[in-house]
């Protein structure tokens, strides 16, 4: 109690004895055919990406709202820059142990050698995110992850969670239609969604079933007849267990009439993909999650019909969507600035990219995103991560507040004392940073010991992640001197106008010098949303 | 309020009253006028599916020794309890609770069309859902909306030592994650309630910054108890448990885990470890709830996504099972045998049992028994109270 009050009290004091910043009112949204400025552009390119750096704001403050989405969706990418770790595209013959004939010692290995291959992955697509230069096709891979989910610990094999999230890329702002096809015969889909297991007379309707309710239609627009019929469609989708590729068994296959969505005739699976994309539904359900990862949690629905149908009539053209939805007004309403969370990813890579801080080693970001409740390639369950307020609670929201503390302790302290002062740091509240960002137990490794081996390895990445972060070393005197003016006064007020979507909780004060309104402005519970 | 709903609040206002417990109970508007959170309510996950078979055997069933010829437990090394069943000789610290009555046995907990994968079924535990619905509430999160907590205690839930919220996911409770009181209190100077809200999330987040606050205000690690807890990272939890449960505000549950129990190979060693780790540590939580009093008022459950298949495998360890054991215990606690045994003759086709307890009986115990609050709503459906709770 007494801490609290403390700091509370400190701050009002200091609200009461300096001459404050006024909050800055942001100015209203810019008129479409003007150029965007500087806080537009801001908005803009936080939403649709990570949270940018003062010259990206700059450069694109320039451009009007047309030009400024134009140059986005023109920039993204189809592969990452990237390269993956090489167990990711290792081309020799998958061979899990697998039964009651494996013994102990060889499923542990496998197990751990997997977790180890993992964790390069999440590194990989950690690294990608902080370094690419089209942060909108990272925002888009993240949001199909999050749509057409598969997880680590079910597919355990990380080479073809690799393959997946580069088909994901590769189409993730291209063609629906054929992102969809792509996926339902994406080998760690089918694992994670059991397709494997769909057979001839023995139908598994894990995966009709969610690509209805989740990939395309939504929930109530069709009925469990459509589900079990659709599953036999997919009959004999299977892999090579060697190769780990997509494999189609005839003799598994069900090639009797089916009848969904009232038709009726000898589908297939891709035909049964195809009858979904023809509904109206697909497009309006696509539609609204668009809106609410880049618009508002609370989707326009007289827009979204009119964006779904633009979206449909272009053949599914991601792109084409997304256009729609960035040039509409209430993109850049006023209301609807600061309306969103930001999810683990963004809060961490943001914070790196706007401050322009580039770590040697992006596994201690990953962890730490982790740690915040975003393991990548990890989703909890087929549903995806929740998102929005989900992602804050108090665990979650003191994860990120520490993880701020850390960047900005270090500031004016020599490297060394930081890293000791966080070495010692706890053991204890790493413990539960570093929570399950390795895939093993109990989680499918079935070696004894293996627990306890997992909670030694929870704590060795927590250090990895501890040591990570703090050794970055943010000079905040020199990130100030990005902003014009000279007077620390006006310098502050840009910075906030960088760092926050919407006026921060407590008034930053100037006067306490250039750590302390970064790391102010980073601790504010502003901070949280885009 | 329908008729159902009326006769459930007064039914459960009848049940307070039979409680007869000295401490406050608190009545407040939209919960039920009965719901009593001063009931401590403590939870025990044993991670990765403890081996529910050689925790409770079946010590004179032949059956048992032909599926489990290295890790079945001798008759004279179990901890006998009836004629039929033993502890885990590692359990027999528990012996004094089950003579005193305070240690109920639940046998054969599960759940229809079992999932036999730990992510999914800890999640199905945690959110008692059904086998094939998802849910992202904790059933606690949705208790908890129905009939809250009062805001005057530290926080709804204390989770220990893991920043999985479990049954207390979701928005809208006040969970508090946290391996060590005086780390937590040192993170949460970070934290900063005041301000004004400009939306929805915003208001969120700064309801959980005002939680953390509120939590640190009411928490303190400096409470000395008399007991002596146990070394270890077992051990420490339950001492933070018990430091927790110390501060005087309340708080309504505290969850602790204890892992390793996904013994597919090599058993004996492990559980009979972890088996001792629980069994000390919950003797600690005993005599430290009794220094404070607090030993009526506290119902202290384990759980787990499930118990283990009844033959072992070839790795001297078994794979994933099925219906489990469970323990409840505390002062009000009806010691006893719930449920039923497991039916080694009768196995299903995959080699395990069926359940005779589901998951959510014990649940809608807790809910409308310990605490006087209805459970329909957090648990999707209407569940039976088992009667291991005195009233």
């Amino acid at each position: 109690m007494r801490m609290s009050i403390h700091i509370v009290a400190v701050r009002l004091l200091l609200i009461a004895a300096v001459a404050l910043l006024p909050a800055v009112a942001h100015p209203a949204a810019s008129a479409p055919n003007a150029a965007l400025g500087y806080d537009d552009a801001r908005h803009l390119l936080a939403r649709t990406g990570f949270d940018p750096t003062d010259a990206e704001v700059r450069a694109f403050g320039q451009l009007t709202r047309e030009a400024a989405v134009a140059k986005l969706l023109r920039e993204t990418r189809e592969f990452a820059l990237t390269a993956p770790p090489a167990s990711a595209v290792d081309t020799s013959p998958l061979r899990p142990p697998r039964g009651e004939s494996a013994s102990a010692a060889e499923r542990m290995a496998f197990a751990q050698q997997q977790a180890r291959d993992g964790l390069a992955l999440r590194a990989w697509w950690m690294q990608e995110m902080l370094v690419t230069p089209s942060p909108l096709t990272e925002r888009m891979t993240l949001f199909w992850h999050n749509h057409f989910v598969s997880a680590q610990p079910k597919v355990r094999i990380s080479r073809l969670m690799y393959r997946q999230n580069v088909t994901l890329r590769a189409h993730a702002t291209g063609n629906f239609d054929t992102l969809l096809h792509a996926i339902a015969k994406d080998p760690a889909m089918l694992v994670y969604l059991d397709s494997a297991q769909n057979r001839k007379g023995a139908p598994n309707e894990n995966f009709a079933r969610e690509v209805m309710e989740l990939f395309t239609l939504g929930e109530g627009h069709y009925t469990e007849q459509d589900v079990k019929e659709a599953a036999r469609a997919f009959t004999g989708w299977s892999l090579d267990r060697e190769t780990g590729q997509f494999a189609y068994r005839p003799r598994a296959h069900d090639s009797g009439m089916k009848t969904v969505f009232g038709k009726t005739g000898p589908f297939d699976g891709d035909a049964v993909l195809d009858l979904l994309l023809a509904r109206p539904e697909t497009a309006r359900h696509v539609t609204a999650k668009l809106w609410r990862e880049f618009v508002s949690p609370d989707p326009d629905p007289e827009q979204v019909q009119r964006i779904a149908a633009r979206f449909r009539d272009s053949n599914y053209d991601i792109k084409a969507a997304l256009s729609e939805l960035l040039l509409c007004d209430a993109f850049y309403a006023r209301a609807n600035r600061g309306v969103l969370v930001k999810s683990p990813a963004e809060f961490v890579v943001g914070t790196l990219r706007s401050l322009e801080l580039r770590p040697d080693q992006a596994l201690p970001f990953a962890i730490a995103a982790a740690g915040m409740g975003q393991n990548l390639m990890s989703p909890p369950n087929v549903k995806g991560w929740p998102g929005g307020e989900a992602w804050i609670n108090a665990t979650t929201l003191l994860a990120r507040k520490q993880f701020v503390d850390r960047l900005t302790r270090a500031d004016g302290l020599t490297r060394a004392v930081a890293m000791n002062a966080a070495r010692p740091a706890k053991a204890d509240d790493g413990e539960m940073e570093g929570a399950a960002v390795a895939d093993s137990t109990p989680r499918g490794s079935p070696a004894p010991g293996a627990a306890s081996a997992d909670g030694v390895r929870q704590q060795r990445l927590t250090r990895q992640m501890e040591r990570g972060v703090t050794s970055l070393h943010f000079d905040s005197a020199d990130f100030m001197t990005r902003f014009p003016g000279a007077a620390p006064d006006e310098r502050a007020m840009w910075a906030q106008r960088l760092l926050l979507a919407v006026a921060p909780q407590l008034p930053t004060d100037p006067a306490a010098g250039s750590l302390a309104v970064v790391r102010g402005l980073m601790l504010d519970a502003a901070y949280q949303l885009k | 309020m329908d008729r159902r709903a009326f006769l459930q609040s007064s039914l459960s206002a009848a049940a307070l009253g039979a409680f007869g417990s000295g401490s406050a109970s608190v009545a407040f508007a939209g919960a039920p006028a009965g719901a009593n959170y001063r009931h401590l309510l403590v939870l025990i996950e044993l991670k990765g599916g403890n081996d529910g078979l050689n925790t409770v055997a079946p010590y004179a069933d032949p059956t048992y020794y032909a599926l489990r010829p290295k890790l079945a437990l001798a008759r004279d090394a179990v901890v006998q309890l009836s004629d039929r069943a033993g502890l885990h000789p590692a359990l027999a610290p528990l012996l004094p609770f089950w003579q005193d009555r305070e240690l109920a046995v639940l046998q054969g907990v599960g759940y229809p069309a079992p999932n036999l994968s730990h992510f999914r079924s800890i999640e199905i535990w945690d959110t008692a859902s059904a086998s094939e619905t998802y849910a992202t509430e904790g059933w606690l999160t949705r208790a908890f909306a129905a009939a809250p907590v009062p805001r005057s205690f530290a926080a709804d839930g204390v989770i220990i030592g893991n920043n999985d919220l479990g049954p207390l996911a979701g928005s809208g409770t006040r969970a508090i994650a946290l391996s060590n009181t005086e780390t937590f209190l040192r993170q949460a100077r970070l934290a900063a309630p005041a301000g004004e809200a400009h939306n929805k999330a915003f208001r969120h987040i700064l309801r959980v910054e005002a939680d953390i606050v509120q939590a640190a205000a009411h928490l303190d690690s400096r409470h000395a108890f008399g007991v002596e807890f146990p070394p270890g990272g077992f051990g420490n939890a339950v001492r933070t448990a018990c430091q927790v449960i110390a501060n005087p505000s309340g708080v309504a549950v505290v969850r602790l885990s204890l892992s390793g129990f996904d013994t597919h190979g090599g058993q004996s060693g492990t559980q009979a470890r972890l088996l001792g780790e629980l069994a000390r540590g919950i003797v600690a939580m005993k005599s430290a709830l009794d220094e404070l009093g607090r030993w009526n008022e506290t119902l202290l459950l384990t759980y787990a996504e499930f118990g283990r298949r009844p033959r072992e495998n070839l790795s001297a360890g078994t794979d994933h099972g099925t219906a489990n054991v469970h323990f409840a215990l505390g002062g009000r606690v009806a010691g006893g045998f719930y449920g039923e045994p497991p039916s080694l003759d009768r196995l299903a086709g995959d080699g395990n049992t069926g359940y005779a307890i589901d998951f959510r009986d014990v649940y809608a115990t807790v809910l409308e028994r310990w605490w006087g609050v209805p459970a329909q709503s957090a648990l999707g459906g209407r569940f039976a109270a088992v009667p291991f709770v005195r009233t």
